[in-house]
């Protein structure tokens, strides 16, 4: 019974370890620090998304009342610093309305050739390293996109640099296979590559919780339900024991 | 034999204790499933205040929004409809809305902060339908002595220009008037919200 | 309190029906760990059944905004992201439980003699949570939810002659739409739930009928007292109550670990592509089953089309759930415990579990050469146990059956 067990085990283990998709990393793929319980990284995340991501993106599932709740911003600086739209009337959204933008379908299918994707759940079905890495590289490429730039990560990607003023430009360095290998700055942006690389890693953090606000709290309110558990358990198991002295 | 035989009083307490934690942890998990019908964010969003730009409001026109999902009604009184106020106080049945719904500051004859601007839900007061405005003097229907005010098609309830009920009618009270205020710029009037309800 | 007792028996057989099912049902007294699994099914529907009844308040089937009615609940509704991750962690705990029921009774020989009907009972159980985890994930309408029900409906349209009008009929649609949600969500949230609670009071009459079997597969109604109670039996309350409430306890730590630390379960339980909305124009590459389906969905794969037409990979895996109902009768062994069969039996039931879990593996991978040759050895093994088993039982050599229940 033991031996089946363990051989039952190892292929579970087997099965989880294989079904973890490959990722397509170059050399220079490196691994984002989101830690959603930075409220700091958070806030500066969500500033810098508001402003270089959401004059294209959306995050329509999501309210910015959350965002003033969750990451501890007062609702009136939401409301003055955070929302642009406005309504028909020229009236401003309010705090409780969701994360949308005003750009209409018909624009983003001229100027994109498509809609630009809805950002709320991005960091649930790409994960926070391939935006962490995607947001790093964009490189020079006359060629590929009307914008001159492409994306190592995702080629031919229409978005636009749109940090560029922050990272400054790159070009790729190549290996003898034409494998894309590094970057190499070739003009300088406002931030340091250190102060571009925090930047981007708060938009991750911000996109993580963005993607499951529940998390700031569910493993709080986890640990509470596992203790009690524990303390059922024995309870239980100590009732078991005394009811089944009766049985020989 | 000895220590195998039944400790009642053991058995009785784990039983107890068992009971009580385990008793204690589906009340637990009854708070989030109880706490999920309550209002959502999205309820709560619909049920912010609005502020209405009161410029775009005409003499003697009322204008409609929707505020809880209910219709509120903002009516720029003219000066004909202020002074109906008080002509009509004889055929109310509380024109000092003492029974009635509404913030202190409404409590007198023209029902809101200013005798310009009534700020009302239009629901009646009797089965909750919502009533017409009939504003003309002597309109249609509804007598020569009509001044204007608010028909309830459904029972036939009167009221007047302020939301008061008239006497012997089938709506019990005045209808309800809304937490409001006047934003500093004195130009946007905000609805469903006071100094008193104001938060943060 | 007995006054009014006696008043409501004297009207509905309460305490009657008590004693007959708990207080004076005897149990065998040598249970082991396999034997939790029945309670904690048990525990699990009541758990699907209350928190899908919540997600209903707040959820919208419409292709227009099912999706966004599934994100309203994770964010706006009070703690809808608990019920939520409930619902799905509570689907693959269900089909890890009755996983792990059915293997008992293979263990134990729990179909045989005379209990087929508890069996065949257990088998339509199954085969109605199946229709209903397949129903419910299509609801969250993501791009799994959307592309997986596209392919297993797709199935249907390869049955002869009226496949293609079958499977548009299933969908009610030429793709899937609205009209294939809106009645998988009038499936999920009432036809089968109805059916599922009508099968497991079934499945308890018929064993409370003839009693549980054990791991000896010893009948303990042969050896009574003078009381007329079985020497091994105990009452099924208080002893398996306080019991299945240990099971219950560690069943509850691993679920709710799973519910607040890691709820995706590593794309397993959510999966991944279902954090976009169904697009009808893009499939996202590698669409697989939920890890639950993958073993049946690799037999589908497995088999080569013939002729022109993938219908026979289709009957093979409509086989392959089929088969069990048969399995009381394949096996001809009048020994039920693995305990007292000989070596061939364990090595056949060995097989079957590893070539399944295999399959398993097979059905959540893209399908290369040598997947495609594994799979095929595995879907003959897992055929090749109820053969075997059928000729296995009849001349294999078994160890004496002991007359009474063994405990450590």
């Amino acid at each position: 019974m033991k031996m089946r067990a363990r051989i039952l085990g190892a292929a579970l283990v087997s099965l989880l370890a294989a079904a973890v998709p490959a990722q397509a990393s170059g050399e220079y793929w490196s691994e984002p620090n989101v830690r959603v319980d930075d409220r700091a990284s958070l806030q500066r995340g969500a500033k810098l998304f508001v402003n270089y991501c959401m004059g294209c993106h959306s995050a329509q599932y999501h309210r910015w009342s959350h965002v003033a709740n969750d990451l501890g911003i007062p609702d009136d600086v939401v409301q003055e610093n955070f929302i642009w739209l406005t309504d028909e009337l020229g009236q401003k959204f309010q705090v409780g309305e969701l994360m949308e933008i005003s750009m209409s379908e018909e624009y983003g299918d001229t100027v994109f050739g498509g809609m630009p994707p809805d950002l709320t759940l991005t960091a649930r079905h790409r994960q926070e390293d391939w935006i962490y890495n995607f947001l790093h590289s964009f490189y020079l490429d006359k060629d590929a996109t009307a914008t001159g730039m492409n994306n190592a990560v995702l080629e031919g990607a229409s978005m636009p640099h749109v940090m560029w003023d922050l990272q400054g430009l790159q070009k790729a360095v190549r290996d003898d296979d034409g494998q894309i290998v590094d970057f190499e700055l070739v003009q300088e942006g406002s931030m340091s590559p250190r102060e571009f690389d925090r930047a981007v890693n708060d938009i991750v953090t911000f996109m993580s919780y963005l993607g499951e606000p529940a998390q700031l709290e569910r493993r709080h309110i986890g640990i509470w339900v596992m203790l009690f558990l524990f303390v059922f358990l024995l309870l239980a198991y100590l009732l078991k024991r005394e009811y089944w002295k009766d049985v020989h | 034999m000895a220590s195998e035989e039944v400790d009642r009083n053991r058995r009785r307490f784990l039983t107890g204790a068992t009971t009580v934690v385990g008793g204690a942890g589906l009340v637990a998990l009854a708070v989030p499933f109880v706490s999920s019908m309550g209002t959502s964010a999205r309820a709560q969003a619909a049920g912010a205040p609005i502020e209405v730009d009161i410029s775009l409001i005409q003499e003697g026109q009322r204008l409609t929004f929707e505020w809880r999902g209910q219709p509120v009604w903002v009516v720029r009184r003219s000066q004909r409809m202020i002074d109906s106020l008080e002509q009509i106080e004889g055929r109310l049945a509380d024109p000092e809305s003492q029974q009635s719904t509404q913030p202190e500051y409404a409590r007198n004859r023209y029902r809101s902060r200013e005798p310009e601007f009534l700020v009302m839900i239009g629901i009646c007061t009797h089965l909750g339908c919502s009533p017409s405005y009939r504003p003309q003097e002597g309109a249609a229907g509804l007598g020569a002595d009509w001044l204007g005010g608010f028909f309830c098609a459904c029972h036939g309830s009167s009221y007047d220009l302020a939301g008061r009920v008239y006497a012997d009618q089938p709506a019990p009270l005045n209808m309800e008037i809304p937490p409001h205020m006047f934003a500093e710029d004195g130009q946007t009037l905000v609805i469903g919200e006071d100094e008193e309800t104001q938060t943060g | 309190m007995s006054k009014l007792l006696t008043w409501v028996d004297d009207r509905f057989p309460l305490t009657k029906m008590w004693r007959e099912h708990v207080s004076e049902y005897y149990a065998p007294k040598n249970f082991n760990f396999w034997y939790y699994f029945g309670s904690l099914a048990m525990l699990v529907l009541v758990l699907q059944i209350v928190t899908g009844i919540f997600l209903t308040m707040h959820y919208q089937p419409s292709a227009e905004r099912a999706f966004s009615s599934v994100e309203f609940i994770m964010r706006d509704v009070n703690y809808g992201w608990l019920i939520r991750y409930m619902h799905t962690t509570g689907a693959s705990m269900f089909f890890i439980i009755v996983y792990l029921h059915m293997f008992r009774a293979l263990l134990y020989g729990s179909y045989k003699k005379p209990r087929e009907l508890i069996w065949v009972f257990g088998v339509l159980i199954f085969l109605c949570l199946m229709a209903e985890a397949f129903f419910g994930y299509l609801l969250p309408w993501g791009q799994m939810s959307y592309w997986a029900a596209q392919v297993i409906i797709a199935l249907f349209g390869t049955v002869p002659f009226v496949g293609p009008e079958l499977a548009q009929w299933i969908r009610g649609d030429f793709v899937v739409s609205e009209a294939t949600l809106t009645r998988f969500f009038a499936l999920h949230v009432i036809a089968m739930p109805l059916v599922l609670i009508a099968l497991v009071v079934a499945h308890i009459l018929a064993l409370h009928e003839v009693g549980s079997n054990n791991p000896d597969g010893v009948e303990i109604k042969k050896n009574k007292d003078a009381n007329g109670i079985p020497k091994d039996g105990i009452p099924f309350h208080p002893y398996y109550t306080v019991k299945d409430l240990v099971g219950v306890a560690v069943f509850f730590i691993i679920f709710f670990f799973i519910v607040f630390f890691m709820p995706t379960f590593g794309g397993f339980f959510i999966e991944r592509p279902n954090f976009e909305p169904a697009d009808p124009l893009t499939t996202p590459a590698n669409i697989h089953p939920v890890w639950y389906f993958t073993p049946f969905y690799a037999i589908l794969r497995a088999v080569p089309s013939l002729a022109g037409s993938s219908f026979p990979g289709v009957a093979v895996m409509g086989a392959s759930v089929l088969v069990l109902f048969l399995l009381p009768w394949l096996d001809r062994s009048p020994v039920r415990s693995i305990r007292y069969r000989s070596i061939w039996f364990k090595l056949l039931l060995a097989v079957f579990v590893v070539s399944f879990i295999i399959l398993g593996y097979l059905g959540a991978v893209p399908a290369g050469t040598t997947e495609t040759i594994v799979a095929r050895i595995c879907t003959i093994l897992y055929f090749g146990f109820f053969v075997g088993l059928y000729f296995v039982s009849k001349f294999e050599t078994t160890k004496p059956v002991p007359e009474r229940v063994t405990t450590k």
